[in-house]
């Protein structure tokens, strides 16, 4: 018998439509797996899979009787920042303790009402702040690759847990590179969807204005369907956009020949690991040889990014995170008055890096430095934003580096922030730009550890992206390696 | 930076030893951010969302809310089915 | 000394549904039902603008001669304060709906216009409730619309802040943006005072007051903190720029010593919120569905309805009342009438039961037709103040309550005339009195015929009898 653990979301929803398996199947095999490996790797947060089984049941019923859909039955985990009615919802932070979602965020709607399986919550960076997901009140997630090193973050349960065969497929939230780098570190499929995309109703803000919910996943063609599912407009969120999303996916089979790709000489930077380069700089001279012209590009403001990020995010951040009081839900350490209690709930409640993170954000807003911080870093965000717009007018993507290292030993940049915050530099571009990214694998590096390929498109533009991966992959074995027996 | 100051406007209350360590590691990040000081930035526009979309309105509809049962539930504490929080002093 | 004075008015909006959520806007539900995760602040829920709130604080604009402003944004204003449920407020800061504008206030025949800096928009907090040994919150208010009109500091006393206060609210009801019900806090407002020496014109230090909701409470206070002021200044203190409280039973102002916090809102731009963008169309399509104001309806109602301009101005000076006159007027054809009806036992009806006329039963075609049976001399005016009072209880047809009461008049002289001789025989004295020249004596025998007729003698007719017998 087949292990179902390691199906594809398009591989899963065939098996389910052939009969060859229930839905029930494919969840009792998942935590089967995850009673095997999720001992070393702590991918999930929380499981219940008396309920996870119901759904499956449900799904079979319902296909049985010739109703539901193509993805009917096929069960996903979901990052812990994204609220599921009746699931808590901890986004690896003691301060939600306690907290029940009385609402489903809208992917989870869509999801649900496609007939999809949540099978659990995956660990995360607290709030989605970190780079490594050491910062989780759970404790750290590991590398299925190597378990002494870190997933990357702040999506790194997803990753782990696509990696680790302990969930077909995994949704998480990229704010600064959030998906594609957990994805290139786990040697999964990861993509960021422009802006406005997809809804962030239901996501736990962390920094609005770059926050987007997107697919991990073993191929590209299930990120391309997953993205399917979740996408589209909702009045719920002011900022989703009234884009097309009918045929999302409808190119992957079309083939790069004659497409520009851009190659950013601001990407390949003195420092940065020589076997990821090289792996990179291997992808881009295939896409070459599938009929891709390899262009020069200059992203000249990309030196400015990371600063610009860590500005507006912890700005944001500061404010999205001041509802975490201790009066309506979560945690609450008592004081005499609010404002001590305030104060000792919050203590109590936040990791080091998250509230490094909103003393960061409330300094740069706070009076007589808003223009010199959180300005000027909004001007340069524009600034940025052109130096894409300019790129795009002379190639249909951008190929990079998804970061400048492959996965690193847990423990080994937790001291150093900044070191950590730089890690970002080819990531952090897109969610200012509001463009779209994926992170495909491309190799391993001399120790063994994933490295992944980042390809950058206009706003709104996933189609060639996911066309430029699926072509890439398929052409490559690297997304069929297996991080775990 | 001061950051007894700035924590006590975000709310958090810091150990001495977290106000050292953040104070020195707030202190390299800032100043690394200050090479955002080298660009010309005269007469940019800021950006502050990612979409350039605008009116964004809903109907004036009133529609049920949550059960107060369920809100009441998640709340820490509750007293006469308000949220109870340490006096108030005015 | 001169006073300076100026208000920040905080105005909660008629809309069926809170700023940036459906959660109902109505007062008076039990605590904590009108919530969602949107205006509790949980994770990962989303505000969207309420179109009618931006309509509604567009044409207050308009009302009061405000610039509208193509553009403008919402803002995250942020603080701590367990009311607020995300700890920030949105709201606006630098690109507000509207800036500019003025209302005139008249007193004692002069007008005076009092500048408006700007309005704009944001959501207000929920309500605190005291226990004593904690507070409790109810988040119903937290989250509904809230416009705050900012004046300038033109006011120079407590009467002219009074004055302003009254036309604005009068502004808003007719123009359908806020009932301005006191009671419920629809309209609260801080105000800032400061006093100079004459011929100054450098402003004094000001001081705030906040959480104003009486329009007397704000006369009050403001006349016991310009005395004050000058008081102080008088015996050489220094006037120190702070925050103070109003007791409105020991009436005076205090200053709140509560540990002072710096105030650190750090603004920007709401990421979660897009701008508005109001084009002229839309400002010009707003503009024509304005209603017509006090001050033009009085000058119309005395063109349409021949009535006085002081009980037009009156009567348009509530726009229910001025809605019910008009609607009698027209359905009677007699605005004289109508006026003085509505004018007259309409408004003490009301004062008398603490009612307004959107609460009673009658209906103005009711009213018109009481009119009509008078107008007729089917009824006389006593009857007809009866009938008045039924209607006003619970309305009815008033010619069936004629007839059920049996309240018609009698104008036949052959019916009067035994009654009018009766009453000559018994009152021997006042009938002397009379023919000595005494006016008042006919007036009682007249009303001796009135209470044997049971009211319902044509008092003309009466009348003119005893002057042919007696004169």
């Amino acid at each position: 018998m087949t292990d179902h653990s390691r199906l594809t979301f398009e591989g899963a929803a065939d098996l389910l439509a052939s009969g060859g398996a229930t839905s029930a199947d494919l969840v009792r095999a998942l935590f089967n797996r995850i009673d095997a490996v999720d001992k070393t790797v702590c991918a999930y947060t929380w499981l219940d899979r008396e309920q996870a089984v119901r759904d499956a049941e449900a799904a079979d019923t319902l296909r049985a009787s010739g109703g539901g859909g193509r993805y009917t039955g096929v069960p996903i985990a979901v990052k812990d920042v994204l609220n599921v009615k009746d699931q808590p919802c901890t986004c690896g932070s003691r301060i939600l303790e306690g907290y029940t979602a009385p609402y489903d965020a809208t992917v989870i709607r869509r999801l649900k009402d496609a007939g999809v399986v949540i099978c659990g919550r995956v660990n995360m960076d607290e709030f989605a702040m970190g780079s490594s997901n050491e910062n989780s009140a759970f404790g750290p997630v590991r590398n299925p690759w190597q378990p002494d090193h870190v997933p990357g973050g702040s999506s790194g349960g997803s990753a782990a847990a696509v990696a680790a065969d302990e969930a077909i497929a995994a949704l998480g939230s990229d704010t600064g590179g959030s998906i594609r780098q957990p994805a290139s570190f786990c040697g999964c499929v990861g993509l960021k969807p422009s802006y406005g995309r997809v809804s962030r109703y239901g996501l736990t803000a962390y920094a609005s204005s770059l926050d987007q919910i997107g697919p991990i996943t073993k191929t590209v063609r299930d990120a391309a369907a997953l993205l399917g599912l979740i996408a589209g407009h909702d009045s719920a969120d002011s900022t989703s956009v009234q884009a097309e999303t009918a045929g999302i996916g409808d190119d992957l089979g079309k083939g790069i020949k004659g497409m520009k790709l851009g190659l950013p000489r601001e990407y390949f930077i003195d420092g940065m690991d020589p076997d990821v380069e090289a792996r990179v700089r291997d992808a881009v001279e295939v896409c070459r040889g599938l009929g891709a012209e390899i262009v020069d590009v200059s992203l000249p403001r990309t030196k400015y990014a990371v600063g610009t990020y860590y500005i507006i995010a912890t700005a944001e951040a500061s404010a999205n995170l001041a509802r975490f009081d201790g009066v309506r839900y979560g945690a609450r350490v008592e004081g005499d008055d609010p404002i001590s209690m305030y104060g000792a709930t919050r203590a109590a409640g936040f990791g080091s890096e998250v509230k490094r993170r909103i003393i960061l954000g409330t300094y740069v807003l706070s009076s007589g430095y808003y223009d010199a911080y959180y300005l000027r870093a909004q001007k340069v965000r524009t600034l940025i934003r052109e130096d894409f717009d300019h790129a795009f007018q002379s190639c249909d993507a951008i190929l990079t580096p998804v970061a400048p290292t492959a996965a690193y030993r847990l423990g080994e940049n937790t001291d150093d922030p900044l070191k950590m915050y730089l890690g970002d530099i080819f990531t952090v571009t897109a969610n200012l730009a509001g463009i779209c990214g994926l992170s495909v694998p491309c190799g391993f590096t001399s120790a063994h550890l994933p490295v992944g390929l980042q390809i950058l498109g206009p706003a709104f533009r996933e189609n060639t992206i996911l066309r430029v991966g699926h072509t890439y992959e398929q052409a490559t074995d690297w997304h069929t390696r297996r991080a775990m027996p | 930076m001061d950051v007894e100051y700035i924590a006590h406007l975000a709310r958090i209350r810091l150990t001495d030893e977290e106000k050292e360590r953040f104070a020195g590691q707030l202190g390299q990040i800032l100043a690394y951010v200050e090479e955002l000081g080298e660009l010309d930035v005269e007469g940019v526009e800021p950006t502050a969302h990612a979409v350039p979309v605008h009116n964004v309105f809903r109907e004036d509809v009133a529609r049920p809310g949550l059960d107060r049962d369920t809100v009441l539930g998640n709340a820490p504490a509750t007293r006469s089915d308000q949220f109870l929080v340490p006096r108030i002093i005015e | 000394m001169i006073a300076s004075v100026g208000l920040e008015v905080h105005v909660q909006l008629r809309t069926n549904s809170k700023m940036f959520c459906g959660c109902e806007n109505r007062f008076g539900h039990d605590p904590n039902v009108q919530v969602c995760p949107v205006c509790l602040g949980y994770p990962g829920a989303l505000p969207v603008i309420n179109g009618k709130a931006i309509e509604l604080t567009v044409k207050t604009g308009l009302l009061l001669g405000c610039t509208i402003n193509h553009r403008s944004k919402f803002d995250r204003k942020n603080y701590f304060y367990p009311d607020q449920a995300k700890n920030y407020q949105v709201s606006q800061y630098d690109q507000p709906l509207c800036s500019g504008g003025h209302v005139d206030i008249v007193l004692d025949g002069e007008t005076k216009r009092i500048g408006i800096t700007r309005i704009h928009l944001e959501e207000d907090v929920a309500k605190n409730i005291h226990f004593g040994d904690a507070s409790g919150i109810d988040f119903n208010r937290g989250g509904t619309p809230l416009m705050e009109i900012v004046t300038e500091p033109d006011m120079s006393n407590a009467d002219e802040a009074f004055a302003f206060l009254s036309a604005l609210k009068q502004i808003l009801q007719y123009g359908g943006v806020s009932d301005c019900n006191l009671e419920q806090g629809n309209i609260r407002c801080d105000i800032n005072a400061s006093v100079r020496p004459s011929g100054s014109d450098t402003l004094g230090v000001k001081t705030e007051i906040k959480n104003m909701n009486t329009f007397k409470g704000v006369h009050r206070a403001l006349k016991y903190e310009i005395q004050r002021q000058i008081r102080d200044i008088e015996k050489g203190r220094e006037i120190i720029q702070e925050t103070r409280r109003w007791d409105d039973e020991t009436g005076v102002t205090a200053s709140m010593r509560t540990k002072e916090y710096a105030h650190d809102y750090r603004y920007f731009p709401e990421p979660d919120l897009l701008p508005v963008e109001l084009t002229d169309a839309q400002i010009e399509a707003w503009k024509e569905g304005l209603p017509e104001m006090p001050a033009d309806r009085r000058d119309r109602m005395v063109r349409d309805y021949g009535i006085p301009e002081y009980d037009a101005g009156v009567l348009a000076a509530d726009r229910a009342v001025a809605d019910f006159f008009e609607a009698t007027a027209r359905a009677c054809g007699n605005g004289k009438a109508a006026s003085n009806w509505v004018m007259t036992d309409m408004m003490r009806c009301l004062s008398e039961r603490e009612t307004d006329i959107a609460s009673i039963r009658m209906a103005p075609e009711q009213l018109a037709a009481l009119i009509g049976l008078v107008d007729k001399k089917v009824i006389n005016m006593p009857a007809a103040r009866e009938v008045f009072s039924i209607l006003f209880e619970q309305g009815g047809d008033p010619e069936t309550i004629v007839k059920d009461k049996g309240l018609v008049q009698v104008s036949d002289e052959g019916a009067i005339e035994g009654m009018v001789d009766q009453v000559i025989g018994e009152h021997a004295k006042s009938v002397e009195d009379y023919k000595a020249g005494k006016q008042a004596a006919l007036q009682f025998l007249i009303g001796q015929v009135m209470r044997i007729s049971k009211g319902k003698a044509n008092p003309q007719v009466v009348r003119e009898l005893f002057m042919r017998k007696l004169g």
